[in-house]
């Protein structure tokens, strides 16, 4: 009998506890980010995808088409084809493509970089039905911000 | 405790508990054989995804495989991450700087938090309390946020390299955490221990539910909190000490009852001994590099080499075989939750269903981590 009892009491003290602290929270301010009014800011090292660097002096890509990024990467979403431009001794930047749909933003291409080419980007509203649309032209993202 | 089944063999009934259902959080399938309420046979079926992560570790080189480490337990991807490098570092003779070491456990630990505060949410969402889990949600996104400042990432972390760690920590980031501990500290009695672990209902659900025996726990291999709560003292970080982890003073956490409250206890418990180690951590944090100077190629020589951690469900081990070449030979991960699941066909016959749900959260399950 002396369970029954302490059972009732016990869980009306656990049902006032519960609801005094809900009551209290109920007026402290939101917490959460109110997102399409409110955009959050990405922290410095936040890792988009890749995007090329470009050169301030010359205005063309820092990439030497040395393939550094194309053998670190472990899932092979990264081509790129480039060109000797008659004239010229350094191969020139014809095609960067990435295939968003296998990276798994790792950084593996970054840290094999040694000229500084690539960096990861703040995009991180990415948002499609299709699959095309995951496969960037890193070259032409990078004309387009220019 | 467990109630006598007296069935006939026709009136029993299959029930799939899963592959989709929202108290197996992930892929998990269990056939369960049911008298009425009762559960007379539970038989877990695995496999639903399993994506050949240890194949996938001999077709590339060691660095290569990094990122996969984080995708297996994504709930305590640092761990996976130390497991991994520890082993690697052992097989090449590589020597980690001290504060890389420290930074290391600063961030696994906290790492460890945000899988206890995650397992906490969602255990009492099984039980049916849903307003933990914004408490929870909310303490666990500072330390998200936190993590992100460092890593770069939110949760399949990526962010340990042989020999140290991928970049270094800063002030805000230092001052960031002592204010979190000193924050969490604040609000586990009252958010925590008052509202959920005082609470009448929640003991009545877990106590002298789901008994797990220290001789169930040996058989099948069973580590972490689950060990912990069947009176076993076992912590790889105490037992078998890696890192830095013998300069931190903490406790191991045990209970002897070995009931689904028991289980609960031991990481609530953790909670606080994970804290102190931040703290004793930060205070100890030396200055110097964070990252050794190693070949971009590995080729460790030939042999046959295992390290193991303790992530938040268990011990983690990695037995690499390597033979000099840039790829491991064999890469066998052990993870903890397909041990600690492997007991819940044996404990859960005979039990409720509802209490078999509980029992099964209260094992705090990680479904890629079981298939990898």
């Amino acid at each position: 009998m002396s369970e029954y009892w302490n059972d009732i009491f016990g869980g009306t003290k656990s049902l006032l506890v519960g609801l005094g602290i809900t009551a209290r929270e109920f007026f402290k301010p939101v917490v959460t980010e109110q997102y399409p009014w409110e955009v959050p800011v990405m922290m410095p090292r936040f890792r988009g995808h890749i995007e090329l660097v470009k050169n301030g002096e010359t205005g063309r890509p820092n990439c030497i088409v040395c393939g550094m990024c194309m053998r670190n990467c472990p899932s092979g979403c990264i081509t790129l084809t480039g060109k000797k431009p008659e004239g010229e001794k350094k191969k020139v930047l014809t095609k960067y493509e990435l295939d968003f749909t296998k990276c798994s933003l790792c950084g593996s291409c970054i840290e094999g970089c040694n000229f500084n080419a690539i960096q990861f980007s703040k995009d991180y509203n990415l948002a499609s039905t299709r699959k095309e649309d995951y496969i960037f032209d890193l070259l032409k993202r990078l004309e387009e911000q220019s | 405790m467990t109630a006598p089944i007296i069935c006939r063999e026709d009136e029993v009934f299959v029930l799939n508990l899963g592959p989709q259902h929202p108290a197996t959080h992930g892929v998990l399938r269990v056939k369960l054989t049911m008298d009425g309420e009762y559960v007379v046979k539970a038989e877990p079926v695995l496999g639903y995804i399993h994506r050949m992560h240890e194949k996938m570790a001999e077709d590339r080189t060691f660095a290569q495989f990094m990122p996969n480490t984080a995708r297996m337990d994504y709930l305590h991807a640092l761990a996976y991450n130390h497991g991994y490098v520890l082993a690697v570092e052992r097989a090449a003779g590589i020597e980690v700087p001290e504060r890389a070491e420290y930074i290391r456990v600063i961030t696994v630990e906290l790492n460890r938090l945000t899988s206890h505060l995650l397992w906490w949410s969602a255990f009492l969402l099984d039980l049916g309390g849903f307003s933990p889990l914004l408490y929870a949600f909310d303490d666990r996104e500072q330390i998200l946020d936190l993590l992100e400042r460092v890593t770069g990432s939110r949760l399949t972390y990526c962010y340990f390299r042989f020999g140290g760690v991928y970049n270094d920590i800063d002030d805000d980031f230092i001052t960031g955490t002592r204010n979190f501990i000193k924050r969490l500290r604040s609000r586990l009695p009252r958010f925590y221990h008052d509202l959920v672990t005082k609470n009448i209902i929640l003991i009545k659900r877990l106590k002298d539910i789901g008994f797990v025996s220290k001789e169930q726990c040996r058989k099948y291999g069973a580590t972490g909190p689950l060990l912990r709560g069947s009176g076993v003292q076992f912590d790889v970080r105490k037992n078998e000490p890696y890192s830095v982890y013998p300069e931190f003073d903490f406790d191991i956490p045990v209970y002897e009852e070995g009931d689904s409250m028991a289980r609960y206890m031991v990481r609530m418990d953790e909670i606080e001994q994970s804290m102190r180690i931040i703290e004793q951590a930060l205070d100890k944090l030396p200055d110097g590099p964070v990252r050794a100077k190693v070949p971009k190629i590995l080729k460790p020589a030939a042999g046959d080499y295992y390290a193991a951690v303790e992530a938040a469900r268990g011990s983690f081990g990695c037995r690499l075989v390597c033979n000099g070449g840039k790829s491991p030979y064999r890469l066998k991960l052990r993870s903890p939750t397909f041990s600690n699941l492997s007991l819940f066909g044996e404990v859960a016959e005979g039990m409720l269903l509802a209490d078999a749900l509980a029992f099964m959260g209260s094992l705090d399950l990680v479904i890629p981590e079981i298939d990898r």
